[in-house]
């Protein structure tokens, strides 16, 4: 009973491999000057910045759970120790533009994330689950309890005077989606490269079968809390994003355990140990309730309740994801590789 | 002393109702492997069905009946087409399978039979009753008495009949019994549905008290330190762990709940558990995993 049939590490080859020179700079241009011109204030407002900040959560989450095999259900807690740590940055250092808040922000949140991945060294599989749950009970339950957190203001929220930046506004849908955009894509890129070195390779060891990288003489503990913290930077630089750049004020609530399965999900359907896979799940998570919603309202018209449409929405989750781990386990992103490699060679076979 | 053992009692009486919803997860996890994250949301589902046939007129032993029909047939559907497609595959496959589960029994129940809270009477006076100076719930002594009956019957199914006999050979070393010629999927049927009825009094219980609705589902999560200080292999395991649990979560939000606010009760197991854990990486009960290259 081996745990590496679910998570083939050729995976990590096909998704790094893939990257052809022009690519990139293709998909950066699209993201950077085609949607933007082509979308609208809702599209980008609505639609894009949450697909871009879920995804970077998801990324986070994938860091650990894709690449070092360490199951969490804390994702939503340590978001929310972001966006608090961001919060409680720019309310008590005056001036303070939101990127240099956001950099602290993030290395607060790793190192609660560290420490919740000090309990990994002892314990493994379904029981880690535990710890991340404490973390994540624990945190929705410090910041709703203690006032200071959310600086004593009425209904527990949280909320940024502007997104001024350097004298620039990015208050607008347009700026909300470049500044999300700039930050995702360079903590991407960082992600990448940290994948392809020593990093990387010793999380997919640790993942393939923790013994045998410690008998080959991987520091196993110490990469697992090293995933752990790395994984909640991105959190949490998520979890602030979420909170500012999206929602404009947050509470707890914005960051419940709900978030957690939420960010989990992503990674389930978008593809495990998988960069793009992440975006890909977040894309598919933001927008089937919106794609169920715009289907309902023009087949029956209104005529379904909202109650019912989620639980739709709900049941249809569940069928995706229990089709997903029986039929491809690797997620849309491998659905999406085996395509490419058929199509590359099209003419030729099928 | 007697608001203290007053408050232990308390607690102790308390977490007898983790335990009841620990002993499905146990059950399942012994048989097939299965971390089953749906426990939760079955034991919504089959609670919502008892209620919702009892108040269309049902009577109390009929809805009962119908209930347990309903969640052996919803047991051998979950394991002709989620469990058989997953044989052989990874704990971690079958967990995130047991994930997407939850969400389609939760979605079908609250879609079918509503999302609003059903009152449910088992009849059960909750006048407290006094055992020298000690006031003591007697809601919670039934539902441990209940959980006291639930564990025998379920002591007499493993030790005293065949099927018994096979599931605990299943537990034991899946391919031998196979070998043996037991019928692998019939014994999955069976755990599944028994620990879908063990989910029903649970939920019975706990519906009770709170009244039938979505919050049900999140007992799941309460569970999880349960198991793991118990072990995820030992039904007694599961009934100490409840017990520890509910102990020292109620004399944790007495005595230490003033100090900081109160609200400890959301998340002190999970720590217990940890601690638990780092002495005990497999719990009270659990049996030690063994690793080779």
């Amino acid at each position: 009973m081996s745990a590496t049939n679910t998570l083939p590490a050729t995976q990590a080859v096909v998704l790094t491999g893939t990257g052809l020179p022009w690519r990139l700079p293709l998909l950066l241009a699209v993201l950077f000057v085609v949607i933007p011109s082509l979308a609208g204030e809702y599209w980008l407002g609505v639609i894009l910045v949450p697909w871009l900040v879920l995804s970077l959560a998801g990324l986070g989450l994938n860091l650990l759970t894709g690449y070092a095999g360490q199951i969490s259900l804390g994702s939503g807690g340590l978001m929310a120790v972001g966006a608090f740590g961001t919060f409680l940055l720019m309310l008590h250092v005056p001036g303070l533009p939101l990127p240099a808040a956001l950099l602290p922000a993030g290395l607060i949140t790793a190192a609660v994330g560290f420490i919740c991945g000090i309990p990994s060294d002892r314990i493994k599989g379904f029981y880690l689950m535990v710890s991340s749950l404490a973390a994540q009970f624990f945190l929705e339950w410090l910041f709703l309890r203690f006032p200071w957190f959310y600086n004593y203001g009425g209904g527990a929220t949280i909320s940024l005077p502007s997104l001024t930046i350097l004298g620039i506004d990015f208050g607008s849908a347009r700026g909300r989606y470049y500044l999300v955009l700039t930050i995702v894509v360079a903590l991407t890129w960082i992600a990448a490269n940290l994948l392809r070195g020593h990093v990387g390779r010793n999380w997919t060891a640790i993942r393939d079968m923790d013994t045998a990288a410690a008998v080959v003489g991987i520091p196993v503990n110490r990469y697992k809390r090293l995933a752990f913290a790395v994984s909640a930077f991105y959190l949490g630089i998520a979890g602030a994003l979420w909170a500012f750049a999206y929602l404009g004020s947050a509470s707890v609530q914005s960051f419940n355990i709900t978030r957690s399965f939420q960010i989990l999900f992503i990674i389930i359907i978008g593809g495990m140990g998988s960069l793009g896979g992440s975006f890909i799940g977040a894309a598919f998570i933001s927008l089937l309730p919106l794609g169920l919603d715009t289907l309902s309202q023009s087949l029956f018209a209104g005529h379904v309740d909202a109650g019912l449409l989620q639980n739709i929405e709900k049941v249809i989750f569940g069928v995706l994801i229990a089709v997903f781990v029986i039929k491809e386990p690797d997620g849309i992103a491998r659905l999406a590789a085996l395509f490419r490699a058929r199509a590359a060679i099209w003419p030729l076979r099928l | 002393m007697e608001f203290f053992l007053e408050t232990l009692i308390g607690g102790l009486l308390a977490g007898t109702m983790y335990s009841l919803v620990a002993i499905g997860f146990v059950l399942i996890y012994k048989a097939s492997g299965v971390f089953n994250f749906a426990q939760g949301s079955l034991l919504l589902f089959s609670t919502l069905t008892f209620v919702s046939l009892h108040e269309a007129g049902l009577p109390f032993a009929a809805a009962l009946l119908v209930t347990i029909v309903i969640l052996a047939g919803v047991a051998v559907l979950i394991e002709r087409l989620l469990l058989r497609p997953l044989a052989n595959r990874s704990p971690m496959a079958l967990f995130i399978m047991t994930l997407g589960l939850s969400f389609i029994v939760e979605g079908v129940a609250q879609g079918v039979m509503g999302a609003q809270v059903h009152a449910l009477d088992l009849g059960i006076d909750d006048v407290p009753i006094y055992l020298g100076n000690i006031m003591i719930s007697q809601f919670d002594l039934a539902a441990a008495a209940t959980a006291l009956v639930l564990v025998g019957i379920l002591a007499v199914l493993f030790n005293k009949t065949r099927i018994g006999l096979s599931l605990r050979a299943v537990a034991d070393d899946t391919r031998a019994a196979l070998s043996l010629g037991i019928n692998l999927n019939r014994i999955w049927q069976i755990v599944w549905a028994v620990a879908g009825i063990s989910g029903l009094v649970a939920g019975m219980l706990w519906g009770a008290r709170q009244g039938v609705q979505f919050a049900l589902s999140l007992v799941v999560l309460k569970a999880l330190p349960v198991l793991i200080i118990g072990g995820f292999t030992s039904i007694g395991g599961a009934i100490a762990g409840g017990l520890i649990v509910g102990a020292a979560e109620t004399l944790a939000e007495t005595y230490l709940g003033p100090l900081v606010g109160g609200g400890l009760t959301s998340w002190f197991a999970y720590v217990l558990a940890i601690a638990f854990l780092y002495i005990r990486p497999a719990g009270l009960f659990g049996e030690r995993a063994i690793a080779r290259v």
